[in-house]
């Protein structure tokens, strides 16, 4: 994981030495990539003035087409403002039925005992008239940490990502899919106007930032936990597209101690947004010049500085570049962010209205919640728009 | 004594079209074909033939057809006609069997069994003619991450780094082992194309360094032949070569009659003196001896060149290759068992090394493994054919390419074995004036850039089917590649899936 220390990196390539030496040959990879296309729309308050997810979720229901019911999802942020000093873990409880899901929070109870302080939890209040298929036990917890022994060294969030990895590979049934602090990531197997139904979204929560997805995979596996946003601590990444790069950006990212476990294009990004920004500290401007590369010819053409500076940037990080389709919108506590490949292979409409700004598949769906718009336009590939909390949504 | 040897070839020539314009004569210099003035017609002796073509290739009338002879032996599977001719040879002559040339073995060639993916539907493919195609390359070190303060300096030291226009670059070869004319076909190729050739362990003759330093990798090897501080300064890259696909573990030699006083000179050794690389660097008996030569040539040349370290790939080359980056070298080089040679010990050709392709594959994930894949580049050679080879490679993890033989066919070799004799018919590996003298330079060099050129078009278009607009996309991405009829276990060490997984 991103955030591991070079002590847990240190015992990562332990293991890995381990298992060589047991196993003698290190076997190949089987699993297959996950492919799926899809919707994807984000609305920002920049002043931070809060508003429900009834907008986003007609927006994104305006693009019911780009998805095929087989996953939706949102992350919505400044929703704990009571526990905006805890981290709010929502967890999936999966199994066949309900002894199998109880028995899965039993355990992962006991384990949240042992190393988190816990101030609240309950069930994610749902509508169970809205059918959906095959809900999971889904259950949140504000926690703080409980740092002991060697552990006392990490920083909360690097704890946090340990412990929630843990988790996801070692406790059955068992998936922690949303960790930041005073926001939440709701997800499930459906279009994405039932499962905002389903959590009720348009009633039961406000928030200054809030994206949202539709999925259209190609396979038929229906799990919960595959829908989208995906998220890393206050990190969500809702994505459209599919990468032809995954393989040499997934390899790189491994060498750094992340651990791409689902397969998915979200995923990749989201490690190489994290490692980019957060733990790399490299503004976002200079990240959209990594992920999606002003090519060659026009770098050749810029000034002496500015060359030197992206010639540096592609050759150093020529491994994170996204080759192939992408449109993603990342966003965290502060600020939401749009950015396309460098050749703008899917599509992405930006907006504003006064303190307003959204983001887009289709035009459509941000017409249809805000008629009047001051501005609308069409970003180049690779040019990322940033929305920021203004001072006043700071405070 | 005589000899008990089948000729290898039969040479055919048709007397109606024949005029006895001794062209043939003239361009055999194995003295294959002879005048006979008595009955002006012209006769043969295919004792002496190679099997190189050039007499086949040039004669006007086109009555020539040069052919290998069948195996007239009974037919055993065991005592094949290789098998007991090169007995013969050894009972003849008491002697080292010498071949030129990479290994002919019918090793399986992995490249064969591999395919590439093409995009469908859920993303679309790209086309290079409408759309940037870019495989620009850098060759050096890079840091792991780049700080940048807020006025958009960088802060981080890079090192220093090659930029190449394809991911292609000439492989060793040697003024000496070749000729000049050949030597300089590279070196104005690489210039117009905007690569690099690789000087061997020949040195870089002095008039050359000024106007083609800057497109060259300059070799220091066992022999330390034609090296002064001028020679490293003068150039882009300087490799060191522990070892080299075709024959690894042992030196080289340049026998006496190939010295000539140019090959002297550039080598700084007496003129018609065997030029002898012993096999190992007798200052490099262990992986901090290595560690002192690198930072040796990098104080020698104020840290402004990338070193690279050239190995053939040997069983335990990924450690090897660990090793060589932890020393400091900024490039790894790893040659397969196919790569070429003007000469070697058959024996050792034939049986020495592993395939560059799971060489590669092996190198590529350790390094991973490590953390330390990008403070190096690896360039992966021996046995490069084609460019759908070539981005393969760059798929099992090579940065770029090293290609050799591939290049010499560029120039006219036929792939005859016959380069340590000296008597090169196509006027590539020798130091015969008047069979060096048929290279013309301008012709040979444009050949070569027409090669990488056609590569460059065909790397491109198999990138745009992928759905990738720049090479470094590709570069370890295994999951475009498939394996087809191979084992579990060379799926595994290729850390690739078979076809329909
Ligand atoms: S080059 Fe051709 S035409 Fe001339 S002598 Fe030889 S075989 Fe006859
Ligand atoms: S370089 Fe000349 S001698 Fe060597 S294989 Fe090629 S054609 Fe034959």
């Amino acid at each position: 994981m991103g955030f591991l220390t070079g002590s847990t990196l240190a015992c990562l390539a332990d293991s890995c030495f381990e298992a060589m030496m047991k196993e003698g040959r290190v076997r190949r990879e089987i699993r297959e990539k996950e492919i799926s296309s899809c919707s994807i729309f984000g609305a920002m308050n920049r002043d931070g003035e809060r508003f429900t997810g009834e907008g986003i979720t007609r927006a994104i229901a305006n693009m019911h087409v780009r998805g095929n019911g087989l996953g939706g999802g949102f992350a919505a942020y400044g929703i704990y403002p009571q526990y905006q000093d805890y981290y709010a873990l929502h967890m999936m409880f999966t199994g066949g039925n309900r002894q199998v899901k109880r028995e899965a929070k039993d355990k992962f109870e006991a384990f949240l005992c042992a190393n988190f302080d816990l101030v609240y939890d309950e069930e994610i209040p749902h509508d169970d008239e809205v059918r959906v298929m095959d809900p999971p036990l889904i259950w949140r917890y504000f926690v703080a940490p409980n740092k002991k022994g060697d552990e006392a060294r990490l920083s909360d969030d690097d704890y946090v990502v340990g412990k929630s990895m843990w988790v996801n590979t070692q406790i059955e049934n068992a998936c922690v899919f949303s960790s930041g602090k005073n926001m939440g990531i709701f997800k499930g197997v459906g279009f994405p106007e039932e499962i905002s139904e389903y959590f009720m979204l348009d009633r039961l929560y406000r928030g200054h930032i809030w994206t949202a997805h539709g999925r259209f995979p190609t396979n038929s596996q229906a799990w919960w936990g595959g829908a989208h946003p995906f998220g890393l601590l206050d990190w969500t990444v809702v994505h459209n597209g599919e990468i032809s790069s995954y393989g040499t950006n997934r390899r790189y990212l491994e060498m750094y101690g992340y651990k791409c476990t689902l397969f998915t294009d979200t995923e990749v990004i989201t490690y190489a947004v994290d490692l980019l920004m957060r733990r790399q500290k490299l503004p976002i401007e200079l990240v959209s010049k990594v992920l999606s590369p002003p090519v060659w010819k026009s770098i050749d053409r810029m000034d002496g500085k500015s060359r030197k500076l992206l010639t540096a940037l592609r050759m150093v990080y020529a491994p994170l570049l996204l080759n192939g389709p992408f449109t993603i919108i990342v966003a965290n506590q502060r600020e939401m962010i749009g950015l396309t490949d460098r050749i703008r292979l899917r599509p992405l409409t930006a907006a504003t209205r006064g303190e307003m700004l959204y983001l887009s598949s289709e035009e459509a769906s941000i017409r249809l919640i805000s008629p009047d718009l001051d501005q609308v336009w069409t970003p180049n590939g690779g040019e990322p728009v940033v929305g920021e909390l203004s001072e006043r949504g700071c405070q | 004594m005589r000899s008990y040897l089948f000729p290898e070839f039969q040479v055919f020539r048709d007397e109606s079209k024949c005029n006895q314009c001794r062209g043939c004569e003239r361009q055999c210099a194995f003295g294959t074909h002879i005048y006979d003035p008595a009955t002006d017609r012209m006769q043969t002796d295919e004792t002496k033939c190679s099997g190189c073509q050039r007499c086949a290739i040039f004669c006007p009338r086109n009555a020539l057809v040069v052919r290998p002879t069948p195996p007239y032996y009974r037919p055993n599977e065991a005592w094949t006609r290789e098998k007991i001719d090169d007995l013969k040879k050894q009972a003849e002559t008491g002697g080292v069997l010498l071949s030129g040339c990479g290994s002919d073995k019918p090793f399986r060639i992995y490249w064969d069994n591999i395919v590439l993916n093409a995009s469908q539907v859920t993303n679309p493919s790209i086309d290079p003619l409408r759309e940037p195609m870019e495989l620009r390359t850098f060759l050096g070190r890079k840091p792991d991450l780049l700080e940048i303060d807020d006025c958009g300096e960088i802060c981080t030291e890079l090192g220093p780094n090659i930029t190449v226009e394809a991911p292609m670059l000439f492989s060793a070869m040697s003024y000496g082992a070749i000729s000049y004319q050949a030597f300089n076909s590279l070196a104005m190729a690489a210039r117009e194309f905007g690569t690099l050739f690789n000087t061997g362990e020949g040195g870089l003759p002095r008039e050359m360094r000024e106007e083609f330093g800057r497109y060259a990798t300059v070799q220091v090897a066992s022999g330390r032949f034609g090296i002064d501080a001028e020679y490293l300064n003068c150039a882009r890259a300087i490799e060191i070569k522990v070892g080299q696909g075709a024959k690894p573990g042992i030196g080289g030699h340049l026998p006496a009659e190939k010295v000539s006083s140019k090959v002297a000179a550039t080598r700084m050794i007496p003129e018609g003196t065997d030029a002898i690389s012993p096999a190992p660097h007798h200052d490099i008996y262990s992986i901090e001896d290595l560690s002192m030569l690198i930072y040796a040539l990098k104080e020698a040349t104020n840290y402004e060149l990338p070193v690279s370290v050239k190995v053939a790939a040997v069983h335990n080359v990924a450690a090897i290759a660990s090793g060589i980056v932890r020393a400091g070298a900024d490039i790894v080089a790893i040659d397969g068992m196919r790569g070429g040679t003007g000469a070697a010990p058959k024996a050792i050709r034939d049986n020495v090394g592993i395939p560059i392709e799971l060489a590669l594959s092996a190198v590529d994930r350790r390094l991973r493994e490590e953390g330390v894949r990008n403070r190096c580049t690896i360039i992966a050679g021996g046995g490069i054919r084609c460019s759908s080879d070539v981005i393969k490679a760059i798929a099992l993890g090579a940065d770029a390419v090293y290609i050799g033989t591939a290049a010499l066919i560029a120039m006219g070799c036929t792939l005859c074995q016959k380069c340590y004799t000296g008597k090169c018919n196509w006027g590539i590996c020798t130091q015969d004036p008047r069979l060096a003298g048929r290279l013309d330079t301008r012709i040979a060099s444009q050949r070569l850039v027409n090669l990488l050129t056609a590569w460059s078009f065909e790397i491109k278009e198999m990138l745009g089917g992928m759905g990738i607009n720049a090479i470094e996309s590709l570069r370890g991405n295994r999951d475009h590649l498939r394996g087809v009829g191979l084992y579990e276990w060379e799926l595994d060490v290729l850390a690739l899936k078979g076809a329909g997984e």
